[in-house]
């Protein structure tokens, strides 16, 4: 990819000659590094995401729990005592059972049951690994697509552009939202069936390939503005006059120098796919039980919000955490790449 | 407030034969006032031959009346609900020809809330309506009526000739039914036996109501906001106890808030009752902080999983009969809410009826030779050994249920139990107003669903025939409440000699009962769960609360002044 800057002006300008040596990626590096935000917002994913992929050990050889089975008729271990999981409520007409709120002790349900009778600490580490899966993967794709359809609008022009430009209107025009819950309303009923390849409901393709695709007019077009003023520069009608065909001008003139674009957007895309697949898994049109995601455990403790609060609270802070997280280094990397333009600019 | 209510109801309860007690006459300072309900959704069509939803049941009983009723000014005595009296007949029947002849005569002076007198002309229109609108009633209830044949077949010659007499001048109507029906009275108490105007159209009215005899008119309903009942200028109380005249003068119902809300709403005073169960959250809180203004009522529902004996892999007995050893009860009543709320049930037939029976034929320590006195746990080595004898581990199963929490947790423990069997279990909830039709159409090829059956009337029959009979099995229509499949002439033969039995010898007839239940258990075509108490809970202002086991709570009788 850096050998691409050498035969484009965004290579070091005499501006920045002290540092061409470092090139822009590493100066990038070093600039996010000194960046305390983004550093700690880092740390704060990598310790999330690491909890995560633990899930399975804390549920079997920690709190030796099935997050995903139903123990309201189970008894938890605490200060030597048995308890119910699901306890009566002490009321004159004995009214009702609630289940175990947070111990505060692991592996003693730490946070509570859920109205099912299972361990919500669990059930939060599982949830975090459909929702971060699924965030993470559905803004890779979302990027992907978005960058060819960005590029290829944007250097072709012309009836391409328009097509493309007009696509993305529409795509734009439909609420995010009403728009990603029409798609799973369909897929999540039947199954998304593609020529010969159909993929179940409940598989977790969908709604990757729907927030994905919900959020391409989002990256795609400031990608397109991008690639217009590039397909203007210098260097790009230069090598137009040289002969070099347009697919590698594309792969080795524009694509680098929209790199840096794409990279900012990743942070903030994955941000709103965590969003849009809580909210459309709190709306049982995303995972499906029972898989967990943070968006369907905050479905499982909407019912318990007067008396369990923390069932629908934990998996909220989780989401504010981690959007917060990405957020700060989504500006981090934007701040570290603008240093890279701002030479190029200087140049 | 207690006290007062059993002061109303004496002079009701002592009343319905000789009718001594004038309108309103139980305490005419609490007339007056508009009473304000809430449920989250409508109970569908008004249709009186058609409504079968809990909700427009209770919503009619103050609108219509049939030739019998149910009471419906409460209880004065356990158990006085269950019997159906006269209501618009003015006496019990003359039965004849070893009861194949029923002869009621008709009360004078009724007018219908357009005006018009009650003939006997409605009332066998009313009975040929309920052939023509393909009402749930029909066939099980009135398939017995000579004539019936062709009804049943929806042939455009449905007269029901000989089957229902009206006599204008004598003012009698007569029943001829082509076999002795113990159960017959019931079954005209049901209110889908509500009598309307012989010109009422001979199709679904859907959100228009025929004209009733009852103190009440429904002047407007929109499904998707509300209905509004007035007084009908028409009524005059002939019995306090088949139909009293109602308290409030206006009643208001909205749809809409979510059973949290209502729950607020109610705690509030927004409105008075709510239809829905309050949400397990909020349990606690009524039964602490409310505990005067919270009614607990047993109410005679099962809930159970309905198998498809016709679709994989519940085709298989040996699957069946595994879901039934593999299912905790327990968890089911914990869902419920409780043991205060909610006992663990293998059969179909509520505690406190003819032929119910504690016992279990699955489950740990049971079985159909040597049943459990009681429910005992799940049994899952058992199961997992049919299930694995049966070869249909790892297929796929859909699990049909409602979109209410509780279903849905329920539904969910079904799922559990089944993958724990080796299925590939999921869950798909629907709207509960459709959930109940969509079960019972064989044309949506469910193969397991969560629902429940609360009697229509208090015989045996209303659960067992209607739910397993071969008759109550109707391929490609939403109105076969054999949602099972299940057709087995012997059982019908031996359902037949039961209800026989009740009217010559109830003792024996309770012992054949109980063995039929037992029959349909060990073909296993259900998956019993709980039987389940009521919890309603009223506005401040609210007194003089009275529950019916067929009607709910008795909105009419409600105090708001």
């Amino acid at each position: 990819m850096t050998t691409a800057f050498p035969s484009s002006p965004a290579a070091p300008s005499s501006a920045a000659a002290g540092r061409a040596s470092a090139g822009p990626w590493r100066t990038a590096g070093r600039v996010l590094l000194r960046n305390r935000g983004a550093m700690a917002s880092l740390a704060v994913l990598a310790l999330v995401g690491v909890a995560c992929l633990l899930a399975p050990v804390y549920a079997r050889d920690v709190a030796h729990t099935d997050p995903f089975t139903s123990n309201v008729a189970g008894t938890v271990m605490l200060d030597g005592r048995q308890l119910d999981i699901m306890q009566p409520n002490d009321n004159p007409l004995h009214l009702g059972l609630s289940p175990i709120g947070p111990t505060w002790r692991v592996p003693a349900y730490p946070l509570g049951a859920d109205s099912q009778g299972r361990d919500v600490a669990a059930r939060l580490l599982y949830g975090g690994r459909n929702s971060l899966l699924i965030a993470f993967s559905a803004a890779a794709l979302c990027i992907v697509v978005a960058a060819g359809v960005g590029i290829v609008a944007g250097y072709a022009g012309g009836v391409v552009d328009a097509v493309l430009s007009r696509m993305m209107d529409i795509m734009w025009a439909v609420p995010v939202y009403l728009f990603a819950i029409s798609l799973s309303i369909v897929t999540v009923s039947q199954g998304l069936r593609i020529g010969p390849f159909t993929v179940a409901s409940d598989n977790l393709l969908i709604p990757i390939c729907i927030i994905a695709l919900v959020y391409v007019p989002y990256a795609a077009r400031p990608v397109r503005g991008r690639v217009m003023a590039l397909r203007r520069s210098e260097f790009v009608t230069a090598a137009r006059g040289l002969g070099v065909p347009g697919h590698r001008i594309v792969l080795r003139d524009i694509l680098p120098n929209v790199t840096g674009t794409l990279v900012v957007l990743a942070p903030l895309m994955t941000a709103l796919a965590l969003m849009a697949e809580s909210a459309l898994s709190f709306l049982s049109i995303g995972v499906q039980a029972p898989a967990a995601s943070w968006g369907t455990i905050i479905q499982d403790g909407e019912g318990l919000i007067y008396t369990r609060p923390m069932v629908a609270v934990a998996p909220g802070l989780a989401i504010i955490v981690v959007v917060l997280a990405l957020n700060i280094l989504g500006d981090g990397m934007r701040d570290a790449l603008d240093v890279r333009d701002g030479d190029r600019g200087r140049g | 407030m207690r006290a007062r209510r059993w002061a109303g109801l004496a002079c009701a309860g002592a009343a319905w034969m000789a009718a001594a007690c004038p309108a309103g006459a139980a305490d005419p300072g609490h007339r007056g006032g508009t009473l304000r309900l809430t449920a989250t959704v409508s109970g569908g069509s008004l249709d009186p031959q058609i409504a079968y939803e809990h909700e427009n049941l209770q919503l009619e009983a103050p609108v219509y009346d049939g030739l019998m009723a149910f009471p419906k000014s409460g209880p004065v005595r356990p158990g006085d609900g269950d019997q159906p009296i006269p209501d618009l007949a003015d006496g019990p029947p003359d039965i004849r020809d070893g009861g194949l002849t029923y002869v009621f005569r008709l009360r004078r002076g009724v007018r219908f809330s357009n005006g018009q007198e009650l003939a006997a002309a409605d009332v066998a229109a009313t009975m040929r309506r309920i052939f023509r609108v393909n009402s749930p009633a029909a066939g099980p209830y009135f398939g017995d009526l000579v004539g019936a044949g062709p009804c049943l077949k929806g042939g455009a010659d449905c007269t029901l000739a000989g089957g229902v007499v009206a006599d204008a001048a004598a003012g009698t109507v007569t029943f001829h039914l082509a076999r002795p029906d113990p159960d017959f009275l019931y079954q005209l108490a049901f209110p889908q036996a509500a009598i309307v105007p012989a010109d009422t159209p001979g199709a679904d009215t859907g959100n228009i109501a025929p004209p009733g005899t009852g103190p009440y008119r429904i002047t407007s309903y929109d499904p998707d906001r509300g209905l509004r009942m007035e007084r009908n200028p028409y009524f005059h109380a002939w019995n306090p106890v088949a139909q009293p005249d109602g308290y409030p003068d206006r009643i208001e119902y909205d749809f809409g808030l979510d059973a949290e809300a209502e729950v607020t709403a109610v705690e509030n005073g927004q409105y008075d009752w709510m239809l829905d169960t309050p949400p397990g959250d909020r349990l606690g809180e009524l039964g602490d902080r409310y505990t005067a203004r919270v009614h607990i009522s047993d109410m005679q529902v099962v809930y159970y999983m309905e198998l498809n004996v016709r679709r994989p892999p519940f085709d298989n007995p040996a699957v069946r009969r595994a879901l039934n050893d593999a299912i905790d009860r327990h968890a089911v009543v914990i869902h419920e809410g409780g043991p205060a709320l909610a006992l663990p049930s293998c059969g179909m037939l509520p505690r406190g009826l003819m032929g119910y029976d504690p016992a279990c034929a699955y489950g740990r320590g049971a079985s159909a030779e040597h049943p459990a006195p009681s429910w005992q746990g799940p049994d899952m080595d058992r199961a997992r050994a049919l299930v694995r004898a049966s070869g249909t581990a790892g297929q796929a199963v859909s699990i049909v249920t409602q979109t209410a929490p509780v279903a849905i947790a329920i539904a969910g423990e079904v799922r559990d139990v089944l993958t724990a069997l080796g299925y590939r279990a999921t869950t798909r909830a629907i709207t509960p107003t459709v959930e109940f039709s969509y079960l019972q159409n064989t044309a949506n090829d469910v193969q397991i669903g969560f629902t429940g059956w609360e009697s229509d009337y208090p015989a045996p029959a209303s659960y067992l025939h209607t739910l397993f009979a071969c008759d109550s099995f109707h391929p490609g229509s939403d109105n076969s409440l054999n949602m099972s499949g299940l057709c087995d002439p012997a059982l019908d033969g031996a359902m037949r000699a039961a209800s026989l039995a009740q009217m010559t010898d109830p003792a024996r007839a309770d012992a054949l009962w109980r063995q039929v239940g037992r029959d349909v258990m060990a073909q296993a075509p259900v998956v019993p769960l709980v039987q389940t108490r009521r919890v309603d809970v009223v506005s401040a202002r609210v007194g003089h609360v009275a529950v019916s086991p067929y009607y709910l709570l008795l909105i009419a009788q409600l105090w708001v002044r």
